[in-house]
């Protein structure tokens, strides 16, 4: 497992990543995730790494979680926001990769609100990439969190039924979800009303619902998507109340699912627009925690994996070979 | 470039005449005198080419009329970093296209007799490809009042439209058609239902979802050409769908000619060249508006220009500078370059079996003029001598860094093709001769 590679320079997607992949990195981070829960929890394998933390939207958890990765992991870190910063004072994004490239930074984390947009950033840069989330198109390590909670609560991902239930329009951690449970051999439901269901999407290899009773029957996860405040108001859907009503999780509605399933959010949740404040709470079977402390071990392995084919810098040049 | 004869008479010899509008389609020979052509045919030089006349020796390769392109984005005035009328010019004549209809879209708005004199006056003075504007349909291209259509004409506007932008309001297209047909003039119009459209950026469906990026259904050209053709009916005026993609779309013009409405459309290489797979991976020079669309759309496009529902084939030349494609996917432009690529596509349409190549050059030569109202696009004594010479089997790949266009966003890039302009010549000079 320690020496175990990973084929790719950059984590963009969870598209393109087969089961191995995914395998190795959740298998790497459930040891960050006991290291994490010891006295110890500082490895200096990325000693003389810097991880530049680049955020084109706001963000505390994801970029925390990344933050405290990097760092247990004995990384220099650093956290650039877009807003003050030269992003906005408008720098085009391949300028900013350039000025990037001269810092010598070993991993970029970047949030960006368009899709592609950390592609694009990733063709440009000289370090390895992980996309911390990119418009509506993907945000794999949150898959990867999602997963690994999975996998330890239910002990395997293959053979599960996991509903996804809200936004998936606008969600890229939908999408992500979408691909590695496929991936993986667990089967997935979508529920939502039509208008935040994209087009297409059933060629996704996901089953459809539009009532939320009918789909969350007999299933094993039950993953909430966050709603947008600003997609409330009459846009995508009439009003607060009537998404709660149809759409909303309730004790109610989470007694149609299987007797142990379990509850996710990726978080921040909005309390009582998708997710009743009893069901978030309920330890028996809400994981939103424990996908907050998965985080940051999959952040580690994902971080852990992509520096080590990385080259060391020129300064390092000499220790590398004894390392 | 070749010297002038002395005589002002320049004899093509040792062609493949080729002149969609007359089926001609043979060995033979065409005499230029100055700006106009003097001969032609079949029989012409048989016994030998007489003294004191330049000769140019085909080699057997096609001389055709030049390319007629029906919408071109020009830049000039306003964004003469993205394109000039001038490297504009260079790219048609690098593409034998030597006539070109460009948008009211730039800056200054082409809504007011100055600027068609304008562009007008620029363009002769370059003396490249012959430039003709389409003006304004409403003033500014604010969708809100009409131009004035009239006097516009009389400067020389070949027809008027919104440019990029549907004509949103159905009152302003009912009274836009009604009054240009008062000057035997047609309306062009973009045909997109706006707020379906809004925010889009690329073919709604699977692959937009996969690509987290917003969609543009091929409803949105259905709900506009649907609209349209019953203001058509209503007012009896000469309407043109620019750049039609959509199976759908394609299918409402079919009914629309058919029911005998005086209606034309027109699409570009990408649409019939490209299907939406070329925006994965994020690639903004395949950007367009109206998106790239999924593969049965394209076969659909194919099959309208076999029987004829679409009329003509243009560029739809939209340069846009590296700063407005090297970004992220939303915040890209849309449009790619065309002109230097227009008839290597277009011929692809021959080289794949689908029409003959008579009728694939039709589609970028008569059938635009027609349209158009131009004396342009057919080989005839008497009319300028606007020529291209090709050869139509000859392999190239598109580089977009070696193009004339001063934009080089070309959704085409590294393409393999086959078809090459050789010379193109515009009132009798020759203004392109490919070296080599």
């Amino acid at each position: 497992m320690t020496d175990a590679r990973f084929p790719h320079r950059h984590l963009l997607g969870i598209q393109g990543l087969g089961p191995t992949e995914i395998t190795t990195l959740l298998d790497l981070a459930e040891g960050y995730v006991e290291q994490n829960r010891s006295n110890d929890k500082r490895k200096n394998l990325l000693r003389g790494r810097t991880v530049i933390n680049l955020f084109f939207e706001n963000s505390t958890r994801t970029r925390t979680s990344f933050e405290l990765a990097g760092k247990r992991l004995g990384a220099d870190v650093i956290n650039m926001q877009s807003a003050g910063s030269s992003v906005q004072k408008g720098e085009t994004l391949i300028d900013t990769a350039m000025t990037l490239n001269a810092m010598h930074l070993d991993v970029l984390v970047v949030r960006h609100p368009d899709s592609g947009a950390v592609k694009l950033l990733s063709e440009k840069v000289n370090c390895a990439v992980i996309n911390g989330g990119d418009g509506s198109h993907e945000h794999p390590t949150q898959a990867l969190l999602d997963a690994l909670t999975i996998r330890r609560r239910k002990g395997k991902l293959s053979g599960l039924t996991v509903a996804i239930c809200g936004d998936v329009l606008h969600s890229r951690v939908a999408r992500s979800n979408i691909y590695l449970l496929n991936a993986m051999g667990a089967s997935v439901r979508l529920i939502g009303p039509r208008t935040l269901l994209p087009s297409g999407v059933d060629r996704l290899g996901v089953e459809v619902f539009h009532d939320m009773r009918k789909g969350l029957a007999d299933v094993d996860v039950i993953m909430m998507l966050r709603i947008q405040n600003e997609r409330m108001r009459g846009n995508f859907i009439p009003s607060i109340r009537e998404y709660f009503h149809f759409f909303g999780l309730d004790h109610d509605k989470l007694g149609l699912a299987k007797p142990d399933a379990v509850i996710m959010h990726p978080g921040p949740m909005n309390r009582g627009v998708e997710i009743d404040s009893d069901v978030a709470d309920d330890v028996e079977r809400s994981l939103i925690r424990s996908q907050v402390e998965m985080g940051v071990a999959v952040r580690m392995a994902c971080l852990d994996l992509l520096t080590r084919d990385l080259p060391r810098s020129a300064s390092d040049h000499s220790s590398a070979g004894a390392a | 470039m070749a010297p002038r004869s002395t005589s002002g008479l320049v004899a093509y010899v040792n062609a493949r005449l080729l002149d969609p509008a007359s089926g001609l389609d043979s060995r033979g020979a065409l005499l230029t005198n100055g700006e106009i052509v003097a001969d032609v045919g079949p029989g012409l030089f048989q016994g030998g080419v007489p003294a004191g006349m330049e000769v140019v020796d085909c080699h057997g390769l096609c001389l055709a009329p030049g390319l007629v392109d029906m919408r071109v984005q020009l830049r000039e005035p306003g964004e003469e970093h993205k394109e000039t009328l001038k490297s504009a010019g260079e790219a048609a004549v690098a593409g034998g296209v030597t006539s070109m209809v460009c948008l009211p879209n730039t800056n200054p708005v082409i809504d007011e007799v100055a600027t068609v004199e304008f562009v007008a006056r620029r363009a002769r003075k370059i003396g490249l490809a012959k430039v003709y504007p389409y003006a304004a349909a409403s003033k500014q291209l604010e969708g809100k009042e009409l131009s004035e259509m009239g006097m516009l004409a009389e400067a020389g506007a070949l027809g008027f439209t919104d440019g990029v932008k549907a004509i949103r309001s159905a009152q302003l297209m009912r009274r836009a058609l009604s009054y240009a047909a008062t000057f035997g003039l047609m309306i062009v119009q973009h045909p997109e239902e706006p707020s379906l459209a809004e925010n889009g950026m690329m073919n709604e469906g699977e692959l937009a979802t996969r690509m987290g990026l917003s969609g543009i259904p091929a409803a949105a050209e259905a709900i506009m050409l649907e609209r349209d053709m019953r203001l058509v009916a209503l007012t009896g005026g000469r309407y043109h769908a620019a750049h039609v993609s959509t199976a759908e779309g394609i299918e409402i013009i079919r009914k629309a000619k058919a029911a005998g409405l005086p209606v034309s459309c027109d699409t570009a290489p990408p649409y019939f060249a490209l299907n939406e797979m070329s925006v994965g991976d994020y690639r903004t020079f395949a950007k367009l508006s109206p998106p790239l669309r999924a593969e049965t759309d394209r076969q659909a496009v194919v099959a309208g220009l076999k029987d004829g529902t679409i009329d003509a084939v243009a560029s739809d030349h939209a340069p846009q500078d590296q700063d407005s494609k090297r970004v992220p996917f939303a915040a890209a432009e849309f449009g790619g370059v065309g002109l230097e690529t227009l008839l290597a596509i277009t011929l692809e349409l021959a080289h794949n079996g689908h029409i003959g190549l008579l009728d694939a050059l039709r589609l970028v030569t008569c059938a635009p003029a027609g349209i158009l109202g131009l004396p342009a696009g057919r080989l005839r004594v008497g009319a300028s001598a606007d020529l291209v010479l090709f050869d139509p089997d000859r392999a190239w790949k598109v580089d977009a860094k070696k193009f004339r266009a001063k934009s080089k966003n070309s959704p085409f890039d590294d393409r393999p093709v086959q078809g090459l302009v050789m010379r193109t010549v515009i009132d009798g000079r020759t203004v392109y001769a490919h070296d080599a």
